[in-house]
């Protein structure tokens, strides 16, 4: 690890390689770490190179630099707006979500504000659990798919994944359930 | 001269440019008196060059001040805490000697809560006040201006940095005051009472500008709207709500009924469901700053293409080559960009905004005049393109933005890019240099900027004579604001006399030894010449030692008595020198 670095980092002493994780039964894969800390991305070949496929280290950006004085040249004010903004972004309450799925023993726990569509999560999802999920269309149903997403939204109720526009989404999703699709079907019929 | 004075003064009375006044007074003695005493407005470029004392002598008349204060390398804090820039010895004499002044114009300046005070009630016919970029005051200052100014025509405190106790100030303006035109309280973060906005909008029937702060809801800027929909320029609170239709509709609606708006601001946190709304405005549209707007590319370019008139657009970088490229077909009479990195310290790029997107703009906007453009990459072909396409840029700040970035493509320095921006662009009046950049980009300068006014120079150049070239060749230099360059003594040393023409020179992280600063003081009794180092102990340093932060400029006013201890004028009597 670049000792260098002045920037804030949660993970500063945890060598990830000798870290416990729970993974899915009969996952010999590696799962993709998504390191997020508040204003900077680690590159993930500083953590722990041996956790780390090549082809996925393209998917990580390099560090923040060293800041110099003054430079670039942005005024405090405008820096100061971005970051709060970005701070909300990467640490909003609420974001690292429950995600179960049916017939596996463990959990996993995903960070909403990685994705920026239903698309993105889609994706996230299907690699985390190396399945097939379908979003609910009234036309197609669940595209032959074995698996439907559903989410806890703050009310408590189970709702299906995708009705809403995203940002609402991610701010009422408590938590999320990847339900067998013959069982999820029952949902769509109430829609 | 023949003329009597009525009759001078009367031609005078149409002449409003300073320097055009300036020149007038130095005509014959006669013009000298008529104009001093017909001098309504005042520009100070820099409050130390003259005194209010002076000020007032010469101009007894004066309605309009403005003064600008501290360097602009303050806005990114590479000038201490404590600098100076006090607005306080000039209150204090403009309140006894100007008791009908009607405008106050700050940059840079420290203001106290006492000096707001001050003016509120000294000035009974007191009608604006521009507080750009200043600091030192509070709620409380503002709640003064409030109550006692009852002509206030205009309040702006645009990006002043105010130490915010509540928002209950604004309720301090009194129902009679019915004369305001402007209010701009976005820098603010207080909020304000709802009902005491809506009433004084209401009854403010020339409201023409109207900057909100973030903390004013979007739920209720609709009812705002409704009261005024006289408004030209506006400047949203937080743009994003739940999603309800009825707030959706009614703002939509409000919008709709704002037919003098032609400029829109604000847009913090924006939640594009929301955005729809002000289609029916963007026709009309001359300026729109979404440079807080944390929107991607397809929602902002949604927005620009419905803005045909568009003039002058502020952008984060979110809205990548793509929107710039649609900004470049849709907004023909483009004069102003100005682009932001929302992202500035990560070292990759975490948009797709590159080179192109303001070549595109070059290419596609012919009115382009002024451009402020942070990236990650340039090239000097792109450079000369974007030179040869506009030669008509007055105004040109790029900032690369790691440090000594060289062309991406040839991994050449910069030089042959800038240089050709300075040889086409005959009227560039401002340049900010980026990117790796060697002695021969200033000789460029020096030979062909010669309408260059200011210039900021950052990592850059191999030796003095980059300075040099610069000093010796820029005809028209008033500013130069220099950071981290091998400049020395030598180039400062054979120029001093080109340092009694400009305005003001500034140099941090450089390198120039105090006793070049000694000796530059004694031969040019007309300069400050300021050497900062928060090291402290300057007395005990030997001469040949580097300076950290060197300030000069002219004045007529002598040095100043102002500074903290790190900063001392250095002396212009040698016979006390040790």
């Amino acid at each position: 690890m670049d000792q260098k670095r002045s920037t804030l980092n949660l993970f500063d002493n945890i060598d990830l390689a000798t870290e416990l994780r729970l993974g899915l039964p009969g996952t010999d894969d590696q799962p993709e770490i998504k390191i997020s800390i508040s204003g900077n991305k680690r590159s993930s070949s500083e953590i722990g190179s041996s956790t780390c496929k090549d082809e996925e280290e393209s998917s990580f950006s390099p560090p923040a630099k060293e800041q110099v004085v003054g430079w670039p040249p942005v005024r405090s004010y405008r820096k100061n707006i971005l970051q709060v903004k970005k701070t909300e972004l990467e640490t909003g309450s609420g974001m690292y979500v429950k995600v179960s799925m049916d017939g596996a023993p463990y959990l996993r726990k995903l960070d909403l504000k990685m994705y920026k569509s239903y698309e993105e999560l889609m994706k996230g999802l299907q690699e985390m659990f190396k399945c097939i999920i379908g979003l609910y269309s009234e036309r197609e149903g669940y595209n032959g798919s074995q698996h439907a997403l559903t989410y806890e939204d703050k009310d408590g109720d189970w709702m299906l994944v995708g009705d809403v526009p995203w940002e609402m989404f991610i701010s009422s999703c408590k938590r999320l359930r990847i339900m067998k699709s013959c069982e999820a079907r029952g949902l769509g019929d109430f829609l | 001269m023949g003329f009597p004075e009525e009759v001078l003064e009367h031609v005078f009375s149409f002449i409003t440019s300073h320097t055009d006044r300036n020149v007038v007074s130095l005509v014959c003695k006669s013009w000298y008196e008529i104009e001093r005493w017909c001098r309504r407005r005042i520009f100070v470029g820099n409050c130390y060059a003259v005194s209010p004392a002076m000020m007032i002598r010469r101009f007894p008349e004066v309605r309009s001040v403005e003064l600008k204060g501290k360097p602009h390398f303050a806005d990114f804090n590479l000038v201490p805490d404590g600098w100076g820039g006090y607005f306080y010895p000039w209150i204090c004499e403009m309140a006894r000697a100007y008791p009908w002044l009607e405008e106050i114009k700050l940059k840079r300046m420290v203001v106290t809560d006492d000096n707001l005070e001050l003016i509120s009630k000294s000035f009974k016919n007191f009608k604006v006040l521009v507080l750009s970029s200043c600091e030192g005051f509070s709620t409380h200052g503002l709640a003064a201006i409030a109550a006692n100014c009852r002509n206030l025509r205009e309040l702006d405190l645009r990006e002043s940095e105010v130490e915010d106790l509540s928002g209950h100030w604004l309720s301090h303006f009194p129902d009679s005051c019915t004369s305001l035109q402007s209010l701009n309280m976005s820098c603010l973060s207080s909020e304000v009472s709802f009902s005491a906005l809506q009433r004084l909008i209401a009854r403010s029937p020339n409201l023409k500008t109207l900057r909100l702060n973030r903390a004013v809801p979007l739920e209720k800027l609709s009812t705002l709207l409704r009261r005024a929909p006289q408004l030209v320029e506006l400047g949203t609170g937080a743009y994003s709500a739940e999603i309800r239709p009825d707030v959706y509709a009614n703002l939509t609606e409000a919008f709709s009924r704002c037919k003098e708006v032609k400029g829109l601001s604000g847009f913090w946190d924006v939640l594009p469901s929301y955005l729809p709304a002000i289609y029916s405005v963007c026709s009309r549209l001359t300026s729109l700053n979404l440079s807080y707007a944390t929107i991607q590319s397809p929602d902002v370019t949604k927005i620009i293409t419905q803005c045909p008139n568009l003039q002058s657009l502020s952008v984060l970088d979110y809205i990548e080559d793509t929107g710039l490229n649609a900004l470049s077909l849709s907004c023909k009479d483009l004069r102003e960009l100005r682009v932001f990195p929302s992202d500035p310290f990560v070292a990759n790029a975490n948009v797709s905004l590159t080179e192109q997107g303001l070549v595109a703009v070059s290419e596609g906007c012919s009115k382009l005049q002024s451009v402020l453009y942070f990236c990650r990459q340039m090239s000097n072909s792109a450079l000369t393109t974007i030179a040869k396409n506009r030669p008509n840029l007055t105004c040109f700040r790029l900032c690369i933005l790691e440090p000594r970035a060289p062309d991406y493509l040839t991994f050449e320095p910069l030089d042959v890019g800038f240089g050709a921006i300075v040889e086409h662009c005959k009227q560039l009046q401002r340049l900010s240099l980026s990117g790796l950049l060697t002695d021969r980009v200033f000789e460029y300068i020096g030979k062909w900027a010669k309408k260059l006014e200011m210039l900021s120079i950052a990592f850059a150049g191999d030796s003095d004579l980059g300075l040099h070239h610069v000093l010796s060749g820029c005809d028209s230099l008033r500013k130069l604001e220099i950071r981290d360059c091998p400049f020395g003594d030598k180039a400062l040393l054979a120029n001093v006399s080109k340092l009694e023409t400009m305005r003001s020179l500034w140099m941090s992280s450089c390198s120039v030894s105090l006793g070049a600063c000694k000796r530059l003081s004694q031969k040019m009794p007309r300069l400050n010449v300021e050497v900062i180092d928060e090291q402290g102990d300057l007395d005990s340093r030997p001469d040949n030692c580097h300076v950290e932060k060197l300030y000069i400029y002219r004045t007529v006013a002598g040095p100043r008595f102002d500074m903290p201890s790190f900063i001392r004028t250095m002396d212009q009597n040698p016979t006390y020198r040790s």
